[in-house]
């Protein structure tokens, strides 16, 4: 027992207890804090088992970028939460909830089948440098893959998210309430 | 040592059912999505884990094509939820039954 394998308990229970608040909450700002604090952990996760530059990512694309993309958007659709019964609730997560359990028993048996799972891991540190120097010697066309996608993605964000007037006047289909 | 390689997977098992678990059980389509948010979060500590486990480097440049793609699919992913939005008025993922328009 030494003191990284107390820092990663610890950070392990924030990670899952933040994200456990996270899938629980039924108003979704709350739901996108405590996931920004579950991002903090799994950064700091990747800092301690030796990805710098890494952990400098997760809080950059995954607590910044993504989560301010989600608190965008929730603000602007002004979801309110209702408050819904017990019996409801219940009733929604009882299967997921009963399928979750069974597979975590299954990876926990496979986990313990394993042999490399009784590997202990050793402090190292990937300097960005390096890690840098391997991306872009090794792995250069998943890089450009990867950038080609993110492009798409831009591409198909604009077109999607046109003005609204815009929208309203290319519209020749009827839109749902009306069919209804 | 920090831990055996064994406790990186458990934990990142239990945060990826818990991802699965919020894309299965919610309604709300934003919550499905952070959902899936949280499940290639899970992935990527695997990965890291897995790459301190053996040594290499190959696993952390994974990590970043992980990022990549959850960037891609929260932007097209929200975007999609604001448009349809728009036309329905509600964010629950009952009420997208039909694929006309």
């Amino acid at each position: 027992m030494t003191l990284y394998t107390g820092i990663f308990y610890l950070l392990g229970v924030i990670t899952l207890t933040a994200t456990a608040m996270a899938v629980t909450r039924r108003n979704l700002v709350h739901a996108a804090l405590w996931l920004v604090v579950s991002f903090f952990g799994t950064s700091l996760l990747f800092y301690l088992l030796g990805a710098p530059f890494l952990a400098a990512l997760e809080v950059i694309i995954f607590a910044g970028a993504i989560m301010i993309l989600f608190l965008f958007i929730i603000m602007t659709l002004r979801e309110e939460a209702a408050p819904r019964s017990f019996r409801e609730v219940w009733r929604r997560w009882r299967l997921p909830s009963i399928l979750g359990l069974i597979s975590l028993v299954l990876i926990g048996f496979f986990i313990l089948s394993a042999a490399s799972s009784y590997h202990r891991l050793m402090p190292a540190m990937a300097a960005p440098i390096d890690f840098g120097r391997f991306l872009v010697t090794d792995y250069w066309l998943p890089v450009e893959i990867v950038s080609f996608l993110l492009f798409v993605a831009l591409v198909g964000v604009l077109y999607l998210g046109r003005a609204t007037d815009e929208l309203e006047e290319e519209e020749s289909l009827p839109s749902v309430e009306e069919e209804a | 040592m920090i831990v055996p390689f064994g406790h990186v997977l458990f934990l990142a098992g239990l945060l990826f059912l818990m991802g699965a678990v919020c894309a299965a059980a919610r309604r709300n389509l934003i919550m499905i999505l952070m959902g899936v948010e949280v499940m290639l979060n899970a992935a990527g500590l695997v990965f890291v884990g897995a790459a301190l486990h053996w040594g290499t480097l190959d696993g952390q440049a994974f990590v970043i094509f992980i990022m990549g793609v959850a960037a891609a699919e929260a932007g097209v992913g929200l975007v999609l939820f604001y448009y349809l939005n728009r036309r329905t008025g509600d964010t629950d993922a009952d009420s997208y039954h039909t694929l006309k328009g």
